[in-house]
């Protein structure tokens, strides 16, 4: 299925907004892992498990290897470098900001002498 | 050295952004209450503000409008739902291509810290999911990538 930009960062977005899914995800940087390998260390059931992973897989999260029998999930790098892209225009955006106000907030406790005074 | 900013997404409608300035609250709510002091600091450096007015009571409206270098124009409005001296500000903020998909509120929140200076945490509740990952997927983005490649370089010229 393909999706716009937008939409794939509200798969990615939507995917990283749960605990279990995060866990899932960190548990997969370390290597792939079958289904009930991801469902252990969780206290809920497999189904529940598989419904997670079908969202991970949805924002492209992560795949399955098609090979192997127990068909291990594995961790896709590239749509959380997307969603880490889009919130880096955001920092530039305030850190610019940010530090210009740092200037202001400086100049302003800088006691006025007669070479800068300014009238507000 | 600045201190270093954080984003993150709280929940699935929201961004927010922390800093903390060398300075005393008042002094940091003032710079985002009045017209004069904001236009000097809002927008990367290369970028002028043709636009800035503020009424800076409950109910009173804002409108900001930011120019690129390239003469990229993002102009934003909205009005104070709530102000509370040099602890809160809560406005409304609508852009005027929008991008967003409707109104937002922005919470920003000023606190003393231990060295005297204030941190701002600044909350952005979009109207839905889509609304927050659509608003910077934009023409804003685009625009401030030239900016920054120039502020990147900028920043790297300057000694840590």
């Amino acid at each position: 299925m393909k999706m716009t930009p937008s939409e794939r960062l509200d798969a990615t977005f939507l995917a990283l907004s749960d605990p279990t899914r995060r866990a899932i995800l960190a548990r997969l940087a370390t290597g792939e892992a079958s289904v009930a390998e991801l469902a252990e260390p969780f206290d809920i059931s497999q189904p529940a498990i598989s419904k997670h992973l079908k969202i991970l897989e949805r924002a492209g999260l992560i795949s399955t290897s098609q090979s192997a029998t127990r068909r291990p999930r594995r961790l896709e790098a590239a749509p959380m470098g997307e969603a880490a892209a889009w919130l880096d225009e955001y920092k530039k955006f305030w850190e610019a900001s940010y530090l210009r106000l740092d200037a202001l907030l400086k100049e302003l406790q800088t006691p006025v002498n007669a070479s800068d005074k300014r009238k507000t | 050295m600045p201190a270093p900013l954080t984003v993150s997404t709280p929940s699935e409608r929201e961004i927010a952004v922390t800093r903390d300035f060398d300075a005393p609250r008042e002094l940091v709510f003032l710079c985002y209450s009045r017209p004069e002091l904001v236009r000097r600091w809002l927008g990367p450096p290369d970028w002028s503000m043709s636009t800035c007015e503020i009424d800076f009571r409950v109910g009173g409206r804002w409108r900001f409008v930011l120019r690129s270098p390239d003469g990229f124009e993002m102009g934003s409005g909205g009005v104070y739902r709530e102000i509370d001296d040099a602890v809160r500000i809560v406005n409304t903020e609508t852009y005027d291509m929008d991008w967003t998909g409707g109104e937002a509120i922005v919470t920003v929140a000023f606190e003393p810290r231990p060295d005297g200076g204030t941190r701002t945490t600044t909350t952005v509740l979009y109207a839905s999911q889509e609304a927050r990952d659509g608003a910077l997927a934009t023409p804003m983005a685009e625009g401030m990538e030239v900016s920054f490649t120039r502020l990147d370089q900028l920043l790297q010229a300057e000694p840590a």
